[in-house]
Parts: structure tokens; sequence; C-alpha cells
């Protein structure tokens, strides 16, 4: 597995530990339902600590909590589950977390462009992913349609300034 | 998947589609590919079925078919014959627009 | 029409060249099938029986003149000379190569169109009505919002990976012709009672394995909020709808589980926070600039008198029938629509050979402002034409064996590919619809029976709509064999039904007999005026089921 964060191929720096795995000392993240369980103990260890949702976990069991995790992991147990991108977007978009919001789980190239969008700033990728080929998927499009978590315009707002260009120049020209 | 294998067929053919055009093909008794079902290797009994299949293998790694599988078959006049509706469409054509394609070249399969 | 941007330009021709790349990647081994498969079916290539299919997207049925040649020019070129038109408004052609799909992929942009999100669990080509533009009684062309739709659902970031594919149809007529309560979402154009123009809204209808009818969660959706209001049902949906089950993974089912009024209040929810935001609040100068692309066409001032097109009426019987089924009335004096039948006696349900579409345009240019449309029951409509074009009309679609005047009668069926081309077909479709339409080709005798729908799939996937046929009929396979199960009384308009099963299925041999039994019982029992499906309301099935079964 190789981390990408913004763009960036870096090293792993948390540890993923399941629900009665030891916990080792330094960041890790932990499942949902251990967080739940185990909730004042963690925060105690005055690590980073992140959480880590499975598809049909909502991320508003933890939105009280946000301020407490590094991390938010959110797991694609098969490419075509697509859950987690409404996740991340309720994330971003309502709730306002600005920590790490990493996709984990079956992550394949053909959806980098759309984890981007949707709020994903780290993503945990095959082995064969190249920074080349990350590239290449993110770029897929120059223009979207659409608003999402990231801050790209949308085409109609970019339609808007051309028109707005277009209008200027022709005051100018009167 | 309708009217695929049937279990317990005795005698079985191996079909699939060629990756760059989709077209149906069988893989033959000297290890080709063809795109007559005559041309065919009948596999009889479940073990020589099961070497048919895993013979599939070198031409699925060398991306040249795509999904095969078991079909039945039936011998009849020397004539290989698909059991099937289905086998019978994809080695003959559709049963429509019969002046175009194998299925004006077939046209004695659909009868 | 729509005309592409450079924004629109760049989108297309980037995913030209992504899947040129994709495609190069497989065919070189750098990716393996199981890799690939839905990468080529997010871009509407599917594996069928005989070969790959590529699926075009016909943005809510409309095309314009220059867009079908070049359809016409592809089946010459990299196909068998024919396409299909299917019940989603899109074209289908059944032979192309692999390799050749990105050639394809590039002639199809050079005319500002695409196979984007034509399969996939993704929103789909939004339909709409084929007589937009052009009915009397429309609240708002349906094509504008389409068109909205259309783009903010292209690429959609959130909704690429739905749990199960997405239909959105729009209707701006009280008079649906675009079956809007058996799609995932139906959009009625409507007015309020302060004549602000707005949306209602449905959602979960659908057919398949387990037909459900729309519920109406929406009851007045202003202009400004439809993008928000359809984010958030999507989202609703994408994180609610079940992914455990292919088959119960349609919103119909999520609807169905939780209920209308609890789906109603999710969505409430939701749509209130995306509102917040305003993110997604569409500006009116947004929607004018792309209401103005479908502004009327310069139509001239013109009388409805047409002494000249009743004396043609008159003199050509052929022309009578053609103009009294296959005509409808145009929101113009002067004007009508024209439908032309793609089910010839005997033919195949919806295929159009390269030809017939090259003689299609050049009608299309001529006598309906150079555009034309593909309705969801696989006809094409030319929705601006002058009456006293009608009889050079009618002449040259004759020639080009394209004047059937069977529009809505027994033999306009809608049929799927079915066995003969689809990998998941249990039966064959094509051949019954033919059926059928050699037994009731006589015209006077379709003329007798009036309005009757009959459609057939060929798998419980009911592409081919039999549930809402009025005569509906469904090939299952009982070992090897095709059998044919019959349902009653569905309907797609808008007073949406599903049908009833009859009773036991028949063989491919008896079909055309049993619908020979169900007509005569309807005529045996039709009051005055009455259509089948009015008889059928009427009578219900008991009569049908008693009399279709007993021995000669």
């Amino acid at each position: 597995m190789k981390l990408i964060k913004n763009g960036k191929f870096v090293e792993q720096d948390f540890v993923a530990v399941g629900a009665d795995d030891a916990l080792p000392d330094g960041a890790v993240i932990v499942p949902l339902e251990r967080w739940e369980a185990e909730r004042d103990s963690l925060i105690t260890r005055n690590t980073p600590i992140g959480v880590k949702l499975e598809s049909g976990q909502h991320p508003e069991r933890i939105r009280e909590d946000l301020d407490h995790f590094s991390v938010v992991a959110l797991d694609f147990p098969i490419y075509r589950n697509g859950r987690a991108y409404s996740y991340a977007r309720l994330l971003r978009d309502r709730y306002g977390y600005e920590g790490e919001v990493r996709a984990v789980g079956n992550v394949l190239q053909d959806q980098f462009y759309f984890m981007v969008r949707c709020g994903f700033d780290a993503l945990e990728v095959q082995d064969k992913i190249t920074p080349e080929v990350f590239e290449q998927s993110v770029g897929a499009f120059t223009y979207a349609y659409q608003p999402a978590a990231d801050d790209r315009p949308t085409v109609m707002s970019l339609r808007h300034r051309l028109a707005a260009r277009a209008d200027e120049a022709r005051a100018a020209a009167d | 998947m309708a009217q695929h294998t049937r279990k317990g067929a005795k005698e079985q053919a191996l079909t699939a589609n060629r990756l760059i055009d989709g077209v149906v093909v069988y893989l033959t008794a000297d290890g080709k590919l063809s795109e007559s079902l005559q041309d065919a290797e009948v596999a009889e009994g479940k073990e020589a079925a099961e070497a048919l299949l895993t013979r599939a293998t070198p031409f699925v790694d060398a991306n040249e078919i795509i999904e095969p599988y078991l079909f039945a078959v039936e011998l009849e006049d020397g004539r290989i014959r698909a059991v099937s509706v289905r086998e019978t469409i994809r080695q003959a054509g559709p049963t429509v627009r019969l002046d175009l394609g194998k299925q004006a070249e077939l046209a004695d399969v659909h009868g | 029409m729509y005309r592409y941007d450079e924004f629109d330009h760049s989108l297309v021709k980037e995913r030209v060249e992504q899947f040129r790349g994709q495609v190069a990647r497989r065919l070189d081994g750098d990716i393996t099938e199981d890799e690939f498969k839905p990468i080529r079916l997010m871009n509407g290539l599917y594996l069928q029986l005989h070969a790959y299919m590529l699926r075009v997207a016909v943005p809510y049925g409309t095309l314009s003149s220059k867009q079908l040649r070049k359809l016409a020019d592809i089946a010459r070129k990299y196909d068998r000379g024919y396409g299909h038109f299917t019940t989603r408004q899109n074209l289908q052609y059944n032979w192309p190569a692999l390799k050749d799909v990105p050639a394809i992929l590039d002639e199809l942009a050079s005319v500002e169109m695409h196979c984007i999100q034509t399969s996939g669990n993704c929103i789909r080509n939004v339909t709409s009505d084929q007589y937009a533009g052009a009915a009397k009684d429309e609240v708002e062309d349906p094509r504008i919002i389409s068109e909205v739709i259309r783009q903010w659902s292209t690429f959609h970031p959130e909704f690429s990976f739905l749990p199960r594919k997405f239909k959105i149809a729009v209707s701006g007529t009280e008079a649906d012709r675009a079956a809007i309560k058996v799609h995932d979402i139906g959009i009625q154009i409507v007015t309020n009672d302060k004549g602000e123009v707005g949306y209602q809204v449905y959602v979960g209808g659908g057919l398949g394995r387990t037909p459900m009818i729309g519920k109406k969660i929406g009851d007045f959706v202003p202009k400004a909020d439809l993008l928000a209001y359809l984010e958030a049902v999507m989202r609703v949906y994408n994180m609610n709808g079940r992914r455990d089950n292919l088959y119960k993974s349609r919103i119909k089912i999520l609807v169905h589980e939780i209920g209308a009024e609890e789906m109603q209040r999710q969505v409430e929810e939701e749509f209130a926070e995306i509102r917040k935001t305003g993110a997604l609040n569409l500006p009116q100068d947004e929607i004018d600039r792309i209401k103005a692309y479908f502004a009327d066409p310069a139509f001239e001032d013109l009388s409805d008198d047409a002494a000249e097109l009743d004396a043609a009426i008159a003199a050509d019987k052929g022309f009578a029938h053609w103009v009294k089924n296959n005509t409808a009335a145009h929101k113009k004096p002067g004007y009508a629509i024209v439908n032309i039948s793609l089910k010839p006696i005997g033919g195949t349900p919806g295929d159009c050979s390269a030809d017939q579409m090259d003689a299609v345009a050049a009608l299309a240019e001529k006598y309906s402002f150079d555009e034309l449309r593909v309705t969801h029951e696989q006809n094409l409509t030319l929705a601006h034409v002058r009456k006293a074009d009608l009889k050079a009309v009618y002449d040259a679609l004759k020639a080009a064996d394209l004047a059937t005047a069977n529009v809505n009668l027994i033999t306009d069926q809608i049929a799927c590919p079915g066995l003969d081309y689809c990998n998941l077909a249990n039966a064959r479709s094509i051949p019954i619809a033919q059926e059928i339409s050699n037994r009731f080709a006589d015209i006077e005798r379709q003329h007798d029976i009036g309005e009757l729908k009959i459609n057939t799939s060929g798998c419980i996937n009911a592409c081919g709509h039999h549930h809402v046929g009025h005569i509906g009929i469904l090939g299952v396979d009982k070992k090897g064999v095709e059998y044919y199960q019959v349902t009653l009384g569905g309907s797609a308009d808008e007073n949406t039904a599903i049908g009833d099963i009859l009773g036991p299925a028949f063989t491919e041999q008896e079909i055309p007999d049993a619908i020979e039994k169900i007509v005569k019982i309807y005529l045996d029992t039709r009051q005055d005026g009455e259509r089948f499906i009015d008889t059928y309301r009427r009578v219900g099935i008991q009569p049908f089921k008693e009399n279709v079964y007993e021995a000669h």
C-alpha cells in the first residue's frame, strides 16, 4: 500500500488497528466501535488519533467528536460501493471537518478524480500506482459542471465570468 | 445468465468472445480458436470438460479472449449442435436480420 | 437545440482521450478484463452475445440532422449498416469492434455526442417528451431543465457509484409521454397558484424484477432549487440504498422499505441543508441562457385551414391512415407533429438502417427546422412540420419504408433486443413482436382495434417495458425452452399501472393465437369509444382469464 496526501506520496504515518489489537505507541486509526467504547482512554493517550468508518457507519456518529481526530478514514469495501463519497462530502461541506479524510480499501485509479472532488485529501492506493498515474487520473478533466467539496469553479461560474468579461469589453468599446 | 452450462451435460465445448472485436470463438482440438462451432473440440464427461476449460487460460492470459465458458453440445449426423437456444444464436447469429452476418451464411442452423 | 460551448467540448474530448488510453492499455495487456470491464461499462460499451454493443446517449431524445447523419455514417463505417433506437431514447450499435470504439467516440464528439453514463451505476441519460416545444398544453419545454440536469449529473463525483443505475425523466405536459412514474425520479413541470413554474417530483418508480409506481414527494420545488432537491434525493439514496443485493438496490426498494413519507422527510431534511449553502442554487440567468437554445424556431404565421391537405387525404387512403395515426396536434396553427414509425410490419422494433437515418435527417432538415426526436416507444418524431408539407413528408417516408401508419396501434410494439442479441436475456423478443405484427398486418383491422400497446421483454429486467404494456409479454426460460408470460392492463401514461398476470405462460407458437383471443374478447366486450385499456379497467382480468385458456 502507498499513501498519497495532497498529491504527494508519503510514508505511512498512522497505524491502523483492529477491534482487539493491542494499541501500539504513536498515531493510530481505530474502528468506530473501538472509539465509541474506549473514547476516554483514547483521548488521554495524547497521540494523534484517527477513526475508520465502514460503509454503513454514518459520519453523524462522530460529528460531535471531530475535534479529536487527525484523520477520518472512510472504507471502500469494493470500488462499486460509493457511500463514502457522500460521507466525505458531509464531513467537509456540512460538519466543517478540516482534518485529513482518507480513502482506504478498494481504492482504484479510475476513482481518484471523484474522491479528490468529494473532499478526500489522502488516498491509500495499490503499490503499482505511480505519481504519473495519479496526476493523470486526478487531472482527467479540466472542468467540472457541478460544485463539490473541492474549490474548483463550476462550468456555470466560468461561463458567467466569460459573459461578464464580454460585457465589459463591449462596454469599453462603446 | 440464461441457458448457460447445463449441469450433468455429457458433451461440452468451450466458447468465448475475442477481445479485440467481441466475435464468438470456440477452442479447437489442436489448441487454436475458430469462429466455427464445427471446429470445436467436444469434451465428453466432467474431467475432459474441466481440462478443456483449463486450456482456455493461456488465451485469457494472452488477452486474446474474454469470458470463456463451457456449454452443452450434441453430435448429430457428425455435426456439432448446440443444445440451448442461446448457444445456437451465438453460433449462428440472431434469428432476425437473416440478410446479413453469419445468420445469412449459416441459414440452415436456425432452420 | 442545445449547442456545446468550449467547456462541454473539453469534457467530452477529455473523456474520449481517457477511454482511448484505457482501450490501449487493455489491448496491450496492461490491464486485465476484470479491471477493464467497469471502465468500458462506464462508457456504454457492453459485451453481448455476438459482439460488443455500444450505447450512444441521445440527451432527452433530441437529435439534429447532422447528428443523425453522423450516426448513419458510423453505422456504415464501423457497424453493419443499422442501429437500434431504445426505450431510453438512445441508439445502440450491435457490432462495433473494441479497437474501433475510440475512433467512433471521436466521430460522435465531432457532432457533440458521446456515450458517457449510458451504463454503470450512475445517473443515466435524462429522458423526456418527444413533443417538447410542440405540444399544445406544455407548461414549459422540458428540455431546458433536462439539459441543466444533464450537465449537473455528468461525472458527478458523489454519484458515479450509486447502489444501482439511476434514471430521471421529465414531462412538461399533463399528458405523460415520458413514462415519468416508472423512473427513479420523475419530474412533472407545473405552475402554482401564483403562476410560478416549478416541479413536482416523484421518486421510486421503476420496472424490472419489482415494478413500482413512483410516489410524489415534492409538491412544488421552485426552479432555483431543483438541483439542490435532486442532490438531496441522490444523497439519501447513495447513503441508504441497499448494496447487499443487486435486485434490491434500486431507489424504489428504499422508498418501498422506509415508506414514501419517511423518504420525503429525509429528502426535505437534506434539501434544507444543501439549500442553505447556496452552492446549487440555479440562477435565473443560467436558466435563461439554456432556455435560449430551446426557443421556438421561426414558425410562420399560418392558418389551420387545410383544404389542400383534406383533398390529399381524400385522394389517398394510405396517406389518410398515416395522417390520422402518425400525426398529432401542434401548438401553432398550420403545423403538425409527425411520428415516424420504426415498426414496419414484420420488422424489428426500433431498428433503423443507415439509409433510413439519412432519409429522416434530410426530412428534418427540409421540413422540421433541422431537428428530430427519438421516442421512448422506439419511434422518431419530426416535431414541427407544416401541414402543407405533410404529403411531401409522407411520400418521402414511404420511399424509405418509413411510412407505416401504425403509431399507437397493435403493431406499434416495444421490444427489447432479447436473446437474439442480449447477454442477459432468457428468451427472444423480436421474433415475438414480428409474429404479432404479421398476424395483425391489416391496417383496417388495426384501426378497428384502436390504441393498443404491446410491450415485450426478453427477461425480468424489463427493458421492453412489458409491465406497462396494455398487453405485456415477458420471455422466460424453462429448461432451455422459451416461454412467454402475458400481463394485461399495464399503462405508462399519466394513469400509470402495472399489468396483471393473465395465467400460465405460452410457447412461442401459441403467442399469436393468445393475443388474437385477447383482442377478440376486447372487441366483443368493448363499449362505444372504449380503448383496450378502458375496457380492461372496466371489466378486469376475469373475462380474459376465462376465455383465453379455454380449449378450441
